[in-house]
């Protein structure tokens, strides 16, 4: 414990982000720390895990859960082992003691698994499985796999969610008590998985949702109508998207698990702000400016979703291929963007790949406005050629949103 | 100009890689110069269309590769007959090596191709990852990615699409990227390989021409984007 605080201690001090690596630290040295200090814990660990979704679905359940409990998590985004452990380590008395009632921890497929090897989790949320890092993880079928292990793990409660037909499986590989959440069958095509988006039938589930999403907000209504349990009740979410509202039933279902009321529920995903990166504002010269990340087909699907509650002013799709991004930009081309075509939106590309994304809206059909590859300067130039209190959304890669987050931080405020 | 039919092959089952966009491509080529064009999708037990000028064909899942090798290897009758009548196929990765003589698992089990393309295929343990281009006599440069655990070998009737550099392509030795026979074509590239390669996308669409006898002078597009995407990747690290 020492030794870890101390490292965490000494890259705060030399100005790095220490995330992974005080975790690292510990790991090596005192393999078991990790499930002795989370044995600790009165109301176990929480792990949420699946291809889209995890940070902010973490954040919901964190914040949820933290109306009535302490609740510690790993919210710096680093969703290895390691993660866990930094945050452990920092969060923990020098002593070794956690002053904390749950963990919830977010966690990647292949990582989850790992985590669960040594520690068993007392609940898990299982979002979906989609197309994402093939080269990492081969197939989809094998993230199936991954998060089936999680969920043969699990003790007390696995919360599924039912419209991934895949992961919907997976209640059969466990003893743990398993509830579901869920889309009204109405609204389950807004969420096609990659196999529905070539015109595969739409799986409408028949399993019952312990939360189920009834309707999303529509301007001037800003409100989301989910029933939760037997009550009905609207939500306002700052998280944007359809996939949020989603996500949201998610964590609503966790919190029924440790039999929250209805009222709790609604108050503590009301004070859900949006996860690093994902749907966060900033004010640059009076300009809007709305941080997206993107990383696979679905997820993009679903973010751009995000633009039918209005259209921004200016539109900045940032495509890198670093290792984290995935060297294969091929993916873009499993994206629909023909929706953009008919936006007033003035858009560009930027990233690594600036160029590859243009040629993608091209065949779409889609003007681009201007390839930039320089992030900072797409984004400055997006913001020069609209007007104050306009919007402008930035569509991001991972590698690029971190980099754009440090600009907007310098160049703006955060909202 | 005549109508030309594309046949899009299984586009939901084998649709992981963005090989769609083969599709998308060609169709846009020819809208774009008003030129009538119109997309089959054929999925598993769906009839092949019988005036198929230009077959396309992605790479899947293993598991799903399973499901459509039976459907596939029922069609391979029809399938040669086209290939001797000239009908221009484009296939990648999966669709490449059901097109060959057979794949040979890595545990050793033989799965029958179809014999279309003089080539078998070996499965192995390392996958062979990362972006490539390849250099061709008569299309310039492609460009795409490729991800792959099967290794192809050429006979002798087939030549090769072009050269790579060593440790990618076919099977990481001989320097060969994909395989050529009269119009058909099979590549490990995905990419999508014409997003890049817009003279590769037109050459295909002469050849669809061609083959009715008509000489397709087809209008110049403006390419600059997809050559500096090409350039673009070209230097990325693999």
């Amino acid at each position: 414990m020492w030794l870890g605080k101390l490292t965490l201690l000494a890259l705060r001090m030399i100005g790095r982000r220490g995330n992974a690596l005080p975790g690292l630290v510990v790991e090596k040295l005192f393999p078991r720390f990790l499930a002795r200090a989370m044995a600790r814990l009165p109301e176990g660990v929480i792990v949420v895990t699946g291809t889209n979704g995890k940070t902010t679905t973490t954040k919901m359940v964190a914040t949820l859960l933290g109306e009535r409990l302490r609740v510690l998590t790993n919210d710096t985004g680093s969703n290895f082992v390691r993660g866990a452990i930094t945050a452990t380590i920092e969060h923990a008395s020098w002593s070794g003691r956690l002053p904390y009632d749950v963990a919830v921890f977010e966690l990647d497929e292949a990582w989850a698994v790992r985590f669960v090897e040594k520690v068993p989790p007392r609940r898990a949320l299982l979002l979906n499985v989609m197309r994402d890092q093939l080269d990492r993880f081969g197939e989809i079928d094998t993230t199936a796999k991954l998060l089936g292990k999680v969920a043969a793990a699990t003790s007390g409660h696995v919360v599924l969610n039912r419209d991934d037909e895949r992961v919907a499986a997976l209640g059969a590989g466990t003893n743990a008590i398993v509830s579901y959440y869920g889309v009204a069958p109405e609204l389950r095509e807004l969420f096609p998985n990659d196999e529905e988006l070539y015109g595969g039938p739409v799986h409408v589930s028949s399993l019952p949702a312990a939360v189920e999403l009834r309707g999303l907000p529509s301007p001037p209504r800003p409100a989301t109508s989910m029933r939760i349990g037997d009550t009905d009740a609207d939500v306002i979410l700052r998280a944007e998207g359809p996939h949020n509202a989603q996500n949201a039933c998610g964590a609503a279902a966790i919190a029924l698990t440790f039999d929250f009321d209805v009222e709790t529920v609604v108050r503590g995903l009301g004070k859900v702000s949006p996860a690093f990166g994902r749907g966060q504002q900033f004010v640059v010269d009076g300009r809007r400016v709305t941080l997206q990340l993107v990383k696979n087909p679905a997820g993009f699907r679903q973010t751009l979703r995000t633009l039918d509650a209005g259209a921004p002013d200016a539109l900045v799709i940032a495509i890198n291929d670093e290792y984290a991004d995935g060297r294969d930009v091929s993916w873009l081309w499993d994206v629909d963007f023909r929706a953009l075509r008919e936006l007033p939106s003035r858009r560009s590309t930027s990233g690594t790949r600036a160029a590859d994304m243009a040629v993608r809206l091209r065949y779409d059909d889609v003007d681009v406005g201007e390839i930039e590859p320089d992030l900072e300067k797409a984004v400055r130039t997006a913001v020069a050629a609209v007007q104050p209190d306009d919007r402008v959304v930035v569509f991001s890669t991972y590698t690029a949103m971190w980099e754009l987050h440090a600009v907007l931080q310098r160049i703006g405020t955060a909202a | 100009m005549r109508e030309l039919v594309l046949v899009h092959l299984y586009p939901r089952e084998m649709n992981i890689y963005g090989d769609t966009g083969n599709v998308v491509v060609l169709r846009k080529r020819l809208e774009w110069r008003g030129l009538p064009v119109r997309v089959e999708p054929v999925s598993v037990g769906d009839p092949l269309p019988h005036d198929a000028d230009i077959l396309l064909g992605g790479g899947g899942q293993d598991a799903a590769q399973g499901e459509i090798g039976a459907d596939f290897a029922s069609r391979g009758a029809d399938l040669r007959a086209m290939a001797d009548d000239g009908v221009v196929m484009l296939t990648i990765c999966g669709s490449y090596q059901m097109l060959g003589h057979e794949f040979v698992t890595q545990e050793g089990r033989r799965i029958a191709g179809v014999g279309v393309l003089d080539v078998t295929t070996q499965g192995q343990p390392v996958r062979l990852i990362g972006n490539n281009y390849v250099e061709t006599p008569e299309t310039g440069r492609l460009v795409g990615y490729e991800n792959h655990s099967g290794l192809t070998t050429l006979g002798p009737g087939v030549r090769p699409l072009g050269r790579t550099q060593r440790g990618r392509g076919n099977n990481g030795k001989d320097d060969t990227e994909g395989a050529v026979r009269d119009n058909v074509i099979g590549t490990y590239l995905h990419g999508p390989v014409l997003a890049k390669s817009p003279r590769f996308a037109d050459d295909l669409l002469r050849r669809a021409y061609a083959r009715h006898g008509v000489d397709a002078a087809l209008e110049p597009i403006d390419d600059t984007l997809p050559e500096l995407a090409a350039r673009v990747a070209v230097g990325r690290p693999r």
